[in-house]
């Protein structure tokens, strides 16, 4: 048992955090999200020639071979400096059910442009009834001739504004909540009859409501077998969920570190904050539920990393604790900060809002508890 | 990073768990699988069991007896050993005196000590907390003064667990009171059978006798009882304790003991189902099982830091804290699980006998335990005292 990281890990570590020192701090962060993209392409072609894109694909898709240990590395860091480019719908969603779906001629399309940072993706995969159930789909799919025809709406599709292409669930066959009878479609974003009503969210993210209306796609377009893809779509969102957990594990670290710092220079009562115990206490419990959290977020990556038969009952572990964590340590800062906290001017709100996102996007505390009792 | 066992992981774990299937001695194991009360002599024949096989003073260095295993070694030793429900470790001479000795002790005290603590040869006790110092430990009055080559020794120490067993005890004693109160603790060996030892118990609210008063009145004690330098006790029990925190938080046997309740879940009858019915207490055990992980791999990376950097340092309050709180929820949580069978006390006579006990099997220690298990966020230094090493030594506040 190793739980070091690898001096390569360690290296890719040190460059987004020199990255974010540099090139991103708040004040930069605060401009790009307010920008009409919502971030910077120019960023995320540097990311690009980081290698950072690249990173978790095989090297026979382009990659370098990384693993989900590599993803939690870089996503953990982006967390610290509350990175907004689209990293988790376009690498971790697109990028990986293209790697394990789709075949070399749409391999050979999507994936130059996608780990280059040229193309833009996402994943629609949820709707309004769905909540986080994978298997509830409603959209459909049918086949006429060389085309299918899609119908139905996707709700808050992340990176939904931004995309080039959305990868869209839709049902083939079956019920609403069969898991057999799922199918993925490469659909282009300026296809006709695809209307999308793009919006920001609280944590400064994009996303979209997507109509699918009589939608025209070409049969080449069906990534994976017709009918048998939610397999492959669960691995992929368990893939981001473990990704999601790291950013959210290293904005509690940063939020920890900013809050121990007001306390340490904040006067009331003729001392610091830092020096009260009722205060000292609850930030002692906000670092040991970090270090908690993050001892789950090394259990799981381990796991993912070794196919182990438990893998996806240790991501709805890690994502139940990321829930609760994010609540405590979130709502902790905020109070810490006092009337400071609750200001648009100072970061630690803006770190709060994400965290309090990702306590939603993949399943939220109650979600995974139950999936944690069924596995 | 990589989490899993090598081959020569799972070739251990196959070793010890064949050693201790036909090692562990089946009367102790019948005790301990029906919560009957452990003699000395019961834990004396286990611990020897280890002892003779060189599987005691599994931490201590090598030269000393040590086992020199990794810290993946270590971890499924320990696993093993809960999974079978063996008796823990007495910890008072291999994890907290035995460390002290091999790390501050002369050479002399060295060779007398350790092997009799390796071999289970002589029990000891601890003589830290006094009816007045608690988590002010610092201010202690036991004292001793030094005549000739002795120290005459004047005190009372208190919640001295088992001392009813023990040969002897390790003490902090004052040795001066001039300065501030850290400075002028000594770290003193005596001997329980010296003239003016005097041990009392101390009932607790499960019924149980764990806990002593310890008396000790003009007790004569040879100088080269002494640990360390006179006056250097405190640095020696701050040393002392962050290794007690280590192992403190029971892991292990948290986790074969969440399985068996969950086992008891399947089979006791709720209306005309079984306690695994009802949502909000199987919620409640999940839960229970995710943050127990978590206290695992928060003490596996601390283990593994730990090795390559030495001491345990103050991030063993963080277990101490995390683990000694799954012990009370999971203690409940088996009351819970009883409805109004946790209720009828049986003491530890009762549980001696072979009369049929009240209500399932697992009932007559479910409460005791509660009840016994409000100690564990109280000692080893209670944990808000922990919270006050982590913010001092941990967040600089």
């Amino acid at each position: 048992m190793d739980f070091a990281l690898s001096e390569e890990q360690k290296q890719v570590q040190e460059l987004i955090t020199q990255f974010i020192a540099k090139d991103y701090p708040f004040d930069v962060r605060e401009k790009l999200v307010k920008s009409e993209d919502g971030f910077s392409k120019e960023f995320w072609k540097t990311f690009g020639e980081f290698g950072l894109l690249a990173m978790p694909f095989s090297e026979g898709d382009g990659g370098f071979n990384g693993g989900p240990v590599d993803l939690m590395v870089i996503l953990e860091a982006f967390g610290t400096g509350l990175i907004v480019e689209p990293y988790i719908p376009n690498i971790v969603l697109s990028g990986h059910l293209i790697s394990k779906l789709g075949n070399d001629d749409q391999k050979k399309e999507i994936l130059p442009k996608l780990l280059s940072g040229e193309l833009q993706m996402s994943f629609a995969f949820t709707e309004p009834q769905s909540r986080f159930d994978l298997n509830d789909v409603t959209t459909t799919a049918k086949l006429d001739g060389d085309n299918y025809i899609v119908d139905g709406y996707k709700a808050v599709v992340m990176n939904g504004p931004a995309s080039d292409k959305i990868i869209v669930s839709c049902r083939t066959s079956g019920g609403q909540l069969d898991e057999d009878g799922i199918s993925l479609l490469i659909i282009d974003k300026d296809s006709k009859g695809l209307s999308s009503r793009d919006y920001s969210n609280v944590d400064g993210s994009k996303a979209s409501e997507i109509t699918l209306e009589n939608v025209s796609v070409p049969k080449t377009n069906l990534i994976g077998d017709e009918g048998k893809s939610f397999k492959t779509i669960s691995q992929v969102i368990d893939l981001a969920t473990l990704a999601i957990s790291a950013e959210a594990v290293g904005i509690m670290q940063k939020m920890n570190e900013l809050t121990l710092e007001y306390t340490k220079t904040r006067e009331q009562f003729g001392q610091t904050l830092s020096k009260f115990q009722a205060l000292q206490h609850r930030m002692v419990d906000t670092f040991m539920v970090h270090e908690q959290t993050k001892s789950l977020l090394l259990m799981a990556a381990a796991k993912l990393n070794d196919n182990a038969s438990d893998a996806s009952k240790s991501i709805s572990a890690l994502k139940f604790q990321i829930g609760s964590a994010a609540k405590l340590i979130g709502e902790e800062s905020i109070q810490l900060h006092g009337g400071m906290g609750v200001t648009e001017e100072m970061s630690i709100g803006h770190y709060f809002k994400r965290l309090t996102t990702i306590r939603t996007i993949f399943g939220n505390s109650d979600y995974h508890l139950k999936r944690y009792s069924s596995l | 990073m990589n989490l899993s066992f090598s081959p020569e992981d799972l070739k251990f774990q196959d070793e010890v768990r064949t050693f201790l299937e036909e090692n562990y001695p089946a009367d102790v194991k019948r005790k301990m699988d029906n919560g009957i009360p452990l003699e000395r002599e019961d834990h004396l024949k286990w611990q020897k069991v280890l002892s003779k096989k060189g599987w005691f003073a599994v931490n201590w260095p090598e030269e000393y007896g040590g086992t020199g295993w990794t810290v993946t070694q270590k971890h499924i030793f320990q696993n093993e050993l809960a999974a079978i429900n063996t008796p823990s470790i007495v910890p008072f001479g291999v994890s907290m005196c035995g460390p002290v000795i091999y790390t501050f002790g002369t050479e002399e005290q060295k060779e007398k000590y350790l092997p009799a603590i390796r071999d289970n040869d002589v029990w000891w006790c601890q003589g830290y907390s006094e009816p007045g110092s608690g988590s002010d430990l610092a201010s202690l009055k036991t004292k001793a003064e030094k005549k000739g080559d002795k120290y005459i020794v004047n005190g009372t120490k208190t919640w001295t667990t088992m001392a009813q067993h023990a040969d002897w005890i390790f003490c902090l004693v004052r040795t001066d009171s001039s300065g501030i109160k850290q400075e002028g603790i000594s770290f003193l060996l005596i001997d329980m059978k010296s003239p003016g030892v005097e041990v009392k118990p101390i009932i607790t609210i499960d019924g149980s006798h764990e806990v002593n008063m310890v008396y000790l009145d003009n007790v004569e004690v040879p100088v080269e009882n002494l640990i360390g330098e006179e006056g250097a006790g405190w640095s020696i029990a701050k040393f002392l304790l962050a290794h007690e925190r280590t192992g403190i938080g029971g892991i292990p046997h948290l986790k074969r003991e969440i399985k068996r309740l969950r086992e008891i879940a399947n089979e006791l009858p709720l209306n005309d189902g079984f306690l695994k019915d009802d949502d909000l207490f199987m919620d409640k055990l999940n839960k229970l099982e995710i943050d127990l992980l978590s206290a695992e791999f928060t003490e596996l990376r601390t283990l593994a830091a730990m090795s390559a950097g030495g001491h345990p340092g103050p991030e063993s309050s963080i277990l101490k804290i995390g683990g000694t709180d799954l012990q009370q929820a999971l203690s409940e949580l088996f009351v819970e699980a009883l409805g109004y069978y946790a209720h009828p006390f049986m003491s530890e006579a009762d549980l001696a006998s072979n009369e049929k006990r009240i209500g399932p099997d697992f009932a007559a220690t479910a409460m005791p335990h509660y009840l016994n298990f409000r100690k564990v966020s109280i000692y080893g230094g209670s944990n808000e005292v922990q919270r006050n090493v982590i913010a001092k030594a941990v967040l600089g506040l």
